[in-house]
């Protein structure tokens, strides 16, 4: 059996945290997780007696982009200790030990601790031709999965591509890139975004470490409490919106003025993301603060919901250009010429009835 | 002397006060929601060097857009409802062909409509066999507006219906792609309205039958012989 694990508190301390550190911490964690301040005490209360628990990241179709972001996690306290509270046993990126030594820390860490880890995934997995777009120590992606999700006490997909398969899983999809919800039998807890916000991904993490369980999730297992409203909801251009100000080109005064960029393909109205509350790198903006619309990159295949700078899609079908606008004025058109030879030929070819018709009224007229 | 003898007219009442309310109503939504659906979809920006907190004629048109949409939605099925409950001509089973010699009425009115031949059988005193199904069409088109309109409105309002229609839609559906094919649907409204008003007078012109004047009084005219045959 592996030795016992230590508590985050007693880590913190082998580290030289000090006390203050530790509930600095607690506090932070505490409300990230979006617990209220009257049961912080709680969250101490857990960090000081809960083992840590053991943490294996994967990492199959992917630019590890999700893992830079988790690095940039906003407050110092967070970044250093959370990279240690989680006890990440193997990640790709990350470890010190490679090669064979890694699969024996992996294959070590899922016999001691089977069905108590927690199992974070980054990236999509291809199964087209067996998989075999994608392996890792002679395996492919989907046999690693499947085994790692087997004893896994929760699993996190990480990012666009686990959560939905992202760039890869975009048309024509030439590896079968497959989000890890489809491929596993148990509830994924996905955390969209390319990448995911920092502090959303500790947020996430945070809450399974306080509770014990994963947080609250929607329909598409995303957790309520990040991806819950849209990033238009939360904007604040959002006046510019209601008022009808909008950008009409990049270089117009409105542009200048900060006016909403609806206009300009933004995605934000139909974003489920936490970007405008919690910005990203250190608070200091999200794209629509610095001037360029949303591209939805939390949300399912939006790779193909293109071009990004039209807010309404091309058409399936009917190439790039063509929106529905495009086609339903075509139409239109169309009808409108139809039914306008239609009158014309009516006035042709039913000459006979029309006559009849008149001819009718004649008689009747004749016979009073 | 006199081949074409003067034919005697029986009038017939067919459309029902709550049908023609439906119609109207439904048009005025229609026309309305259409409009501003477009505008939102492609609204343009409005020049002014007054702060957004002065104006709001977004929002003014996407309250429009709304409220219109919860009276098409009331209005709908309150016709719904009248098609269990009023005249023969308002019955739900008019607008589903089932009949053998349905099919041959549509294949007629396709005839008449399209090669502008003669009219070889009866046309129905309501609503014609084909008119009928496409209205029945029709009806599955403003159900699919209704529900892809009030999904999207979930993530800006409390409203159950919103929230219910939101429930329906598939969890794997993103906004994205419901707000295309919502905006979508709206072309079909553009087509069927063009043909809708083109057919009517159309069949009023070559039938004169009153089909135009009906939906205004409810009065449709028949030749004395329709009822013998």
């Amino acid at each position: 059996m592996a030795e016992p694990r230590s508590t985050i508190w007693e880590t913190m301390q082998e580290r030289g945290h000090s006390r203050r550190d530790f509930l600095q911490f607690c506090a932070y964690a505490a409300t990230l997780a979006g617990i209220a301040p009257a049961a912080h005490g709680k969250v101490a209360e857990a960090f000081e007696k809960k083992a840590r628990p053991p943490v294996i990241w994967l990492h199959f179709q992917e630019c590890t982009c999700c893992s830079e972001s988790f690095i940039r996690a906003e407050h110092p306290v967070v970044a250093d200790v959370l990279m240690d509270a989680i006890s990440l046993d193997y990640t790709e990126t990350l470890q010190a030990a490679s090669g064979h030594a890694a699969e024996k820390c992996k294959a070590d860490t899922m016999k001691a601790y089977a069905g108590k880890y927690i199992l974070l995934v980054e990236g999509s997995v291809p199964t087209e031709a067996d998989g075999v777009y994608c392996c890792i120590g002679g395996r492919t992606a989907l046999d690693i999965l499947k085994e790692a999700a087997a004893g896994a006490a929760a699993v996190i997909a990480w990012g666009n591509c686990a959560s939905y398969g992202c760039v890869q899983n975009a048309k024509p999809n030439p590896t079968g890139a497959t989000p890890i919800s489809k491929l596993i039998g148990k509830p994924v807890i996905n955390v969209p975004g390319c990448p995911p916000i920092a502090d959303v991904m500790v947020g996430v993490v945070t809450h399974i470490l306080v509770f014990g369980r994963p947080p609250e999730l929607d329909a598409q297992g995303r957790p309520k409490e990040f991806y819950g409203r849209r990033v238009h909801d939360t904007c604040y251009r959002r006046p510019t919106y209601d008022a009808g100000m909008f950008v009409e080109t990049w270089d117009d005064d409105a542009a200048r003025k900060g006016y909403c960029l609806y206009h300009m393909g933004c995605r934000g109205p139909v974003t489920y993301n936490a970007c405008a509350v919690t910005k990203w790198n250190e608070r200091t903006s999200y794209p629509i603060q610095s001037g360029h619309g949303c591209i939805g990159c939390s949300e399912n295949q939006f790779w193909d919901n293109g071009p990004f700078y039209q807010h309404l899609p091309s058409f399936p079908g009917f190439g790039i250009e063509s929106t529905a606008d495009k086609i339903g004025l075509a139409a239109g058109a169309a009808a409108a010429v139809g039914v306008a030879a239609h009158a014309i030929s009516t006035n042709i070819r039913k000459r006979g009835l029309i006559h009849e018709h008149v001819a009718e009224s004649v008689t009747e007229n004749k016979s009073e | 002397m006199d081949a074409i003898k003067a034919p005697s007219y029986r009038r017939i009442y067919v459309w029902e006060l709550p049908v023609r309310a439906f119609h109207w109503i439904n048009g005025i939504c229609i026309l309305l929601l259409g409009v501003t659906g477009y505008l939102i979809g492609r609204p343009f920006a409005v020049i002014s060097e007054q702060e957004a907190s002065f104006q709001y004629w977004f929002g003014t048109v996407r309250f429009l857009h709304f409220a219109a949409g919860y009276l098409f939605l009331i209005n709908m099925l309150a016709r719904i409802y009248w098609g269990f409950v009023g005249n023969r001509y308002a019955n739900w089973k008019q607008f589903i062909p089932t009949r053998r010699k349905w099919f041959t009425e549509v294949a007629d009115v396709l005839r008449v409509d399209v090669l502008q031949t003669r009219v070889q059988g009866k046309i129905h005193i309501g609503h014609n066999r084909l008119a009928g199904f496409i209205y029945f069409l029709s009806f599955w088109v403003y159900g699919f507006q209704a529900l892809t309109g009030f999904a999207l409105y979930a993530a800006m309002s409390p409203s159950w219906i919103g929230r219910a229609a939101a429930a329906v839609i598939p969890g794997t559906w993103n906004d994205m792609g419901v707000r295309q094919w919502h905006h979508a649907g709206l072309w079909f409204f553009v087509l069927f309205t063009i043909i809708h008003v083109y057919l009517v007078f159309y069949h009023d012109y070559v039938e004169g039958r009153g089909t135009t004047s009906s939906m205004v009084g409810g009065w449709k005219f028949e030749r004395e012989d329709y009822f013998k045959s």
